[in-house]
């Protein structure tokens, strides 16, 4: 009623917002504004890099727009399918997948290829959601056994590709689901400990060139040429940045070519080079609000399949964040993670987005159980 | 019930509520981490790393080793590397690529094909530093660019070596080629764990023994500390790592021998592997029509490429070990031995061939009209009389004709130091089983059996493993794993690592009976089907000449070759060895559509054996030597 009286303009500004949680979209936007800014600085070479992130952002703005408009009841329907669509797909890889950097990660689609492991980040913890949700009433050990095997089918496909950095993600995601399910600290300490004692058989498992990036971390000197390199002078770039930065656009490490990947991966080296102590921390404070803010979305979701999404998601920002400045930081080995909301590439930023719509969904519908 | 249930989920609730607690503390924890980790890097260290970062106005700049060189078993270079100037262009730091390509042609001569080579370069490899848009500068043309270098910016002119290969298409299936390292080759180096050592490095092995012996040629890269200006410029160099050369490496084979085989192909395809059968030591390998390999060093361009490719000839195809072809009679001399060393047959023993054996109401003939009267086992190889081998294949059975092969290596691959090889088809009914998918065709019929003792049917083998199984053979039962590669030295420690000839297997066999079938073998040669192509041989020969079917033949059709399209003609085989005593040399020829074993193949052979045993150059060769001419393998830059 008091909608109809409103100006045209005025209304569609209502109903686009209806649904968007600004607290989230705030933050999401201000780690993106900096994103650009370092996205700039390294694309010094090829300033068409800044535009296609822009449109990229359009993109991802508009899938979140779409999804938070999806209640979570219609989402826990479409948690099975698409876990079933992703394990199959994980298995045409597999089968039929591109080999592009010694890995075979690709699926082609028609003129497009995509990368299923993915779409497995959300479809994962979807799956567990819905998993744990439908056995809400009397969860036993033997649930927590199954929800295993659903977290370890795809895992194995991925860390099989071989994408070990995606497989821990994925593995990751599945796990928070776990955890906030509600799996007892006993047996989450029984596994810790059976974990590190599995070490050494994973040690067996890597492959030559993995291996290598552990050790490499150990000493980075062994390498100067490879791996090595990487951590040499993104450390360097990250250290020489000194309290305020060298300032936007100064960056000697990223300007001279010394950062590889300073597009993607590495973007947090040339940000951190150019911003300083004072940068990362506004980053940090950033991504603390917005886990945070994801987690207080879980503690007042509506139901167990709502709230152990949102939980999961929200600590996927966090893993995300802390995995990625940390590699470039030199204290956790090299693994294809981009830095959240900053690295360039059209993917990531979608299923960050997408997973941002789940949030404002679940958060939008939180009350309904409640009346 | 109800009351529980909502209990349970009030629980559950609460416990949702810890856990997310522990989450938050956790996240909190480890961001601490990581802003201990950024104070100690950027304040406490601040100093370190500044001096680090300024101080990295010293690059690492790779420095590509030379690579080995490859020569023959007599020390002639099949494979070197010569000095040239090359225009190169760094994509990333020109603007318009196309404007500098057509300001660059006033200075230098690029042709149309130097760009299409550029832009597909420009497509294949992503990241690469500089690209080169011209080979092979002048001398003038250096200078002409060198007086207006000012003017274009991301380019320069680099020194560089080049892969050249001084006897252009001969053994070009052996020695292989080298190519840019593409995405592809890329992401193998580095899961291999040998991306750094290619840093600086363009070019790769990509066929043939270039890429089997690629780790040993490539040698180690070495690094220079370049100081470089604030544009990223090298001002000066601070200290260097030199690079080590890679290793040469010699191969078994003789050059020569090879060159005088392939002039006397000519322009017919076909194949010829020649074996020494006392260590497996490849003497020859041919496959025709071949590529000249010197034209893939610069980036192949695409015309040419595209000929390679979809040329009906295949050149990029290495027959001689994937070029699979049914043995036709020369698989009889086996059957020969495998009958008297079973039992079978006695070398007395005789038949009558009336010029046919009818089997299973079908008329198996002979290519003799009329038969070849009385036969003993003698002259059933040196005339090749198909009926006795029918009789004895259907004697024998299938089974143990099979399992008598086998061991001589037919249907298996050799393990050749080469990639591509193929297996080939031993026909067994375990195969047939194997192969064949509804009942009906996994079925062996007897039928089957009779052709088979010809040399038709299913077989099919690869030239190598005729020459190999002639040569294990010739040395009375002794099996080697062929090899290209005799030994490897490093020129920096002049250690040199020799590659042992490796007996795969040992088959008992009686010398009387190998003796014999040299014996009927060498009568091939003196009054047998080879006697025309060998008339006044000097030195003593044992051999056999084939015949393959390429089509075939309808029951009761008679094969007339002038009826017949080219490439559906027979293809002409022939294996030899020489001398008979104490045999140096083992060798298969296959002529592609070359019709019948003593036309094409046999003359063929005593070309390559007049060389090799007596030194006999064949006319049409004296010119071909490359040796001083560098620019011999050159491509021709004129269109």
């Amino acid at each position: 009623m008091e909608l109809a009286r409103l100006p045209l303009s005025q209304r569609i500004g209502r109903r686009l917002a209806e649904g968007i949680d600004s607290t989230l979209l705030v933050l999401m936007l201000s780690l993106s504004m900096l994103g650009l800014l370092a996205l700039f600085s390294a694309s010094y070479d090829q300033p068409s890099r800044v535009v296609s992130q822009l449109m990229n952002l359009g993109v991802a703005l508009a899938a979140m727009w779409l999804v938070a408009q999806v209640p979570p009841q219609t989402m826990t329907r479409f948690a099975v399918p698409a876990y079933i669509v992703g394990v199959i797909l994980l298995l045409a890889v597999w089968r039929f997948g591109d080999v592009v950097n010694g890995a075979r990660r690709w699926l082609h689609v028609g003129v497009t290829r995509f990368q299923p492991s993915e779409m497995m980040k959300l479809a994962l913890p979807m799956m567990l959601a819905w998993y744990f949700h439908k056995h809400e009433t009397a969860l036993k050990l033997r649930n927590f056994a199954v929800a295993s095997l659903l977290l370890v089918v795809p895992l194995a496909l991925i860390a099989h590709e071989p994408d070990l950095g995606t497989a821990a993600l994925v593995g990751a995601a599945g796990f928070y689901v776990i955890f906030f399910a509600g799996l007892s600290w006993r047996v989450l300490g029984t596994l810790f400990g059976l974990g590190l004692a599995a070490l050494p058989i994973v040690w067996g498992f890597l492959h030559g060139y993995q291996r290598r990036r552990v050790l490499t971390l150990l000493d980075p000197s062994t390498d100067p040429l490879g791996a090595g390199y990487h951590i040499i002078q993104s450390t360097i770039a990250v250290g020489s940045g000194g309290l305020w930065g060298k300032g936007w656009l100064n960056g000697t490490q990223a300007h001279l070519e010394f950062i590889p990947e300073r597009h993607t991966d590495f973007i947090f080296a040339v940000f951190s080079e150019e911003f300083g102590l004072i940068g990362n921390m506004v980053l940090i404070v950033l991504y603390s609000l917005l886990v945070a803010r994801g987690l207080v979305i879980a503690a007042n979701a509506a139901t167990v399949f709502a709230r152990l999404l949102a939980g999961a998601i929200s600590l996927m920002f966090f893993t995300y964040a802390f995995v990625n400045m940390g590699m470039v930081s030199g204290i956790l080995p090299v693994v294809g993670v981009p830095l959240p909301f900053l690295s360039y590439g059209g993917t990531a930023l979608l299923t960050l987005f997408i997973g941002a719509g789940i949030l404002m969904s679940v958060h939008r519908y939180r009350k309904l159980v409640q009346t | 019930m109800l009351g529980r249930e909502i209990r349970n989920s009030e629980q559950e609730l609460q416990q949702f509520h810890v856990r997310v607690g522990v989450a938050g503390v956790a996240v909190l924890v480890a961001f601490a981490l990581l802003a201990a980790r950024f104070l100690y890097l950027q304040v406490l260290q601040h100093d370190v790393y500044s001096a680090k970062a300024e101080d990295n106005r010293i690059s690492v700049v790779p420095v590509a080793p030379n690579r080995g060189l490859i020569v023959d078993r007599n020390g002639v270079v099949v494979a070197r590397n010569y000095l040239g100037y090359t225009l190169e262009i760094f994509p990333k730091r020109v603007g318009n690529l196309e404007r500098t390509i057509d300001e660059l042609s006033e200075y230098v001569d690029i042709t149309n094909r130097d760009r299409l080579r550029f832009r597909k370069l420009l497509q294949e490899t992503r990241n690469a530093e500089s690209l080169p848009i011209k080979n092979r500068l002048s001398d003038e043309e250096v200078a002409k660019f060198a007086a207006n270098r000012f003017r274009f910016e991301g380019v320069e002119i680099k020194g560089r070596l080049f892969r050249q290969y001084p006897f252009g298409d001969v053994g070009s299936h052996v020695l292989g080629y080298l190519g840019r390292i593409n995405t592809e080759d890329q992401a193998k180096l580095e899961e291999s764990g040998v991306g750094a050592n290619y840093r600086g490095t363009d070019y790769i092995g990509k066929a043939g023994v270039e890429a089997q012996y690629e780790s040993e040629l490539h040698g180690v890269t070495g690094f220079e500390q370049v100081e470089i200006d604030a544009a990223g410029r090298g001002i000066r160099t601070l200290s260097s790592t030199p690079s080590q050369p890679g290793s040469n490496l010699t191969l078994t084979l003789d050059m020569r021998l090879q060159q005088v085989a392939e002039v006397a192909f000519g322009d017919r395809r076909g194949a010829l592997v020649a074996i020494d059968p006392a260590n497996g030591g490849v003497l020859a390998l041919v496959s025709k029509p071949g590529f000249d390999p010197n034209l893939f060093v610069d980036g192949i361009d695409p015309q040419y490429w595209a000929e390679l490719n979809g040329s009906i000839d295949k050149p990029l195809n290495n027959r001689a070990i994937s070029g699979l072809y049914p043995p036709g009679s020369t698989i009889k001399p086996y059957l020969a031995l495998a009958a008297l060393e079973t039992g079978k047959r006695k070398p007395s023993s005789t038949i009558f061939d009336p010029g046919y054996f009818d089997f299973g109401g079908r008329r198996f003939r002979d290519d003799k009209k009329g038969g070849h009267g009385v036969v003993d086992l003698y002259k059933s190889i040196t005339e090749s009389c198909d009926t006795y081998y029918y009789h004895l294949a259907n004697d024998m059975g299938i089974e143990a004709i099979a399992r008598f092969l086998g061991p001589f290596g037919f249907g298996s691959r050799s393990g050749i130091d080469l990639a591509g090889e193929f297996a080939g088809v031993l026909p067994s009914p375990e195969w047939k089983l194997k192969r064949f998918k509804t009942p009906a065709q996994q079925k062996w019929y007897p039928g089957e059996t009779i052709s088979i003792g010809i040399g038709q049917g299913y077989h099919s083998y690869t030239p190598l493993q005729l020459a190999q199984a002639l040569a294990m053979l010739a040395d009375l039962g002794h099996m080697y794993r062929p090899r290209l590669a005799a030994h490897i030295d490093n020129p920096r420690t002049g250690e040199q690592r020799e590659i042992p000839a490796e007996l795969i297997q040992t088959v008992n066999l009686k010398r009387e009976n190998v003796d014999f079938v040299k014996r009927a073998m060498a009568g091939v040669i003196k009054e047998g089907t080879a006697a025309r192509a060998f008339a006044g041989v000097s030195y003593t020969v044992g051999g056999k000449t084939g015949t393959a079917q390429v089509i075939a033949m309808k029951q009761g059709e008679k094969y007339e070759e002038a009826k017949v399209a080219e490439r559906h003609r027979d293809h002409s085989l022939f294996i030899a060895f020489a001398p008979v005593e104490s045999p140096r040399i083992a060798l298969a020829v296959v002529v592609e559509n070359g019709g019948f074993g003593a036309r094409a193949a046999a003359p063929l052979a005593r070309t390559v054996l007049d060389y090799f045993m007596l030194g006999k150059v064949p006319p049409g060769m004296e010119q071909a030597t490359p040796e001083d001419d560098a620019a011999a393998g050159d491509e021709d830059e004129s269109d």
